[in-house]
């Protein structure tokens, strides 16, 4: 067994359906940005410095605190499925598997801090914590960025503070981000509305791997655009304050389907139910769909025989990379479609 | 191994995709993996949205101040890591944190335009941290070195170097001590 396979004996922090409103908060994740002072960035850097880069920074973190236990992955020694289950459970970045040469990612308990090396900043410190929970997020990273700066000198420049591969993260390099699962708001057809409203004020929405993803399973991860002119502290304050107004719409988008068109979302809810717990054959896209209503259903206390964590930790582990580490060999596209729906239906009978 | 594109010439890029969740593998020759390259870069949204921006004149790096710049490297080049502000509005991304003062004509106004503002706020590396590392971070980044070079000296059975090595990681040690002592 290799040490990416125990992280699949566990659930992630974030996954696990609890914090403060976590019944349309998914997770909450800060990322800090750094970089070595003068040392090239990735994509511009000799193999020799890239591997240099590498080094000096596994040393740091083998060397504090926070992620001294650490797991630390290099992404040349691993396979293509674990690298795809890394990025399926949001440890890695895309970047890291196209170019997996002297590129890492360091993995602490739970898996709440995931640093990736070598991305495109030399580090990119990740710290996800359950449910609507930005602050817990910040004092983790804040800390591991403070022990950090013990260890290696970061690239600082008074007017434009921390130095970035690009000018976009410059700053703090910070970026907030809470994953939002809104089915309401589509169902009614107001998301467009709030997404746009949201883009207005500086932020961005993605879908649930973000960048250029497909807001699947009505998931939307919503975070900061601006890094440079603004404390951390009021980056996170302006996030929060414009996340607690989407979620005071999604309540009162939940509650208008429940007075109007309560027969219609029952509907939709238990159809979704029963189809997962008899489906033999599912694609990736259905079951993301399909489970969307289910939690749903759970949230509205409509179901009550499986609780939040189970179907939270099912939108990951039928992902095909997951279902593969599950089975223990490579399926193909058909065979993983077999595996998903009889995955779904054991779990979803508490077996 | 032959190139997968034209299955004539030997293929010497190899490159990864994901395609629908799919990771997928493509062996390259040079020709082939130029032109599948520049399809690459045209789906990259950060430096379109970069050069659009930045449509102010590409400043010089540093003016030439008694003759020190006229060597090989142009004057638009970053003296660090050489890469040109064209490169930079290429692919998005700058080439090292001396890029910042390299291009800082140029930075000036497109930081502005970002973020809409060009002043940070926020943490910085507390002074005691800067201190600290500038008396004894030297030494400790030394250290961790010589232990990478030992390890790599051992590896490849260079058992002089390992052993001069070894002297250097002591004396090190003992040079740390004493300034942590202080």
């Amino acid at each position: 067994m290799t040490n990416i396979d125990h992280l699949l004996k566990h659930t992630c922090e974030w996954l696990r359906g609890t914090g403060p409103n976590s019944d349309i908060v998914m997770s909450s994740r800060i990322r800090l940005a750094r970089n070595l002072e003068k040392m090239p960035f990735s994509h511009w850097a000799s193999k020799k410095l890239e591997k240099e880069a590498l080094e000096i920074l596994e040393t740091a973190l083998a060397g504090t605190e926070l992620t001294r236990s650490a797991l630390a992955i290099r992404m040349s020694e691993v396979d293509d499925v674990d690298k795809q289950f890394l990025l399926e459970r949001h440890l890695i970045s895309r970047e890291q598997i196209l170019h997996p040469d002297y590129k890492a990612v360091v993995v602490g308990d739970k898996e709440i801090i995931s640093i990736m090396i070598n991305e495109e900043d030399h580090l990119r410190i990740q710290v996800m914590q359950s449910g609507f929970n930005l602050q817990e997020c910040w004092r983790i990273a804040s800390r591991l960025d403070d022990s950090l700066h013990k260890k290696v000198k970061f690239a600082y420049q008074d007017d434009w503070g921390y130095l970035t591969a690009c000018p976009t993260n410059a700053g703090t390099g910070l970026r907030a981000s809470v994953m939002l699962h809104l089915p309401a708001l589509v169902m009614t057809k107001q998301i467009s509305r709030v997404l746009q409203a949201i883009t207005k004020l500086g932020m961005t929405a993605r879908g649930l791997y973000g960048e250029g993803t497909e807001a699947e399973g009505n998931f939307f991860q919503i975070s900061n655009q601006v890094t440079l002119g603004s404390a951390e502290e009021d980056i996170i304050d302006n996030l929060e304050r414009i996340i607690r107004q989407v979620i005071g719409h999604e309540e009162n988008a939940r509650k208008t389907l429940m007075k109007q068109n309560r027969e219609t979302l029952q509907d939709k809810i238990w159809r979704a139910n029963g189809a997962l717990r008899s489906a033999y054959i599912i694609n990736t896209k259905e079951t993301m769909s399909l489970l969307s209503m289910v939690r749903l259903g759970v949230d509205m206390g409509l179901i009550n025989d499986i609780d939040r964590r189970a179907v939270n930790e099912l939108f990951i582990l039928t992902q095909p990379a997951h279902l593969q580490k599950i089975e223990g060999k490579v399926l193909s596209s058909a065979q993983r479609d077999v595996k998903r729906a009889n995955l779904i239906r054991r779990r979803l009978e508490g077996r | 191994m032959l190139c997968d594109e034209c299955g004539k010439n030997k293929a010497t890029v190899h490159l990864t995709e994901i395609i629908n969740e799919q990771i997928t593998k493509l062996n390259l020759c040079e020709g082939c993996a130029k032109t599948k390259g520049s399809e690459a870069e045209q789906h990259f949204g950060i430096a379109d949205l970069l050069s659009a921006l930045s449509d102010v004149e590409t400043q010089p790096a540093t003016p030439s101040v008694s003759g020190v710049q006229a060597g090989p490297l142009p004057k638009n080049k970053c003296p660090n890591c050489g890469l040109s502000y064209e490169d930079f509005k290429k692919v998005g991304r700058l080439g090292c944190s001396d890029c910042y003062v390299s291009f800082k004509a140029s930075l000036t106004p497109l930081l502005k335009r970002i973020h809409g503002a060009n002043q940070h706020v926020g943490k910085s590396p507390s002074p005691t941290v800067i201190k600290d590392l500038k008396v004894s971070d030297k030494l400790r980044g030394d250290l961790d070195q010589a232990k990478i070079d030992l390890t790599r000296a051992i590896k490849n059975e260079e058992f002089e170097e390992a052993a001069a090595l070894r002297d250097k990681i002591k004396f090190l040690e003992k040079k740390l001590k004493e300034h942590t002592k202080v």
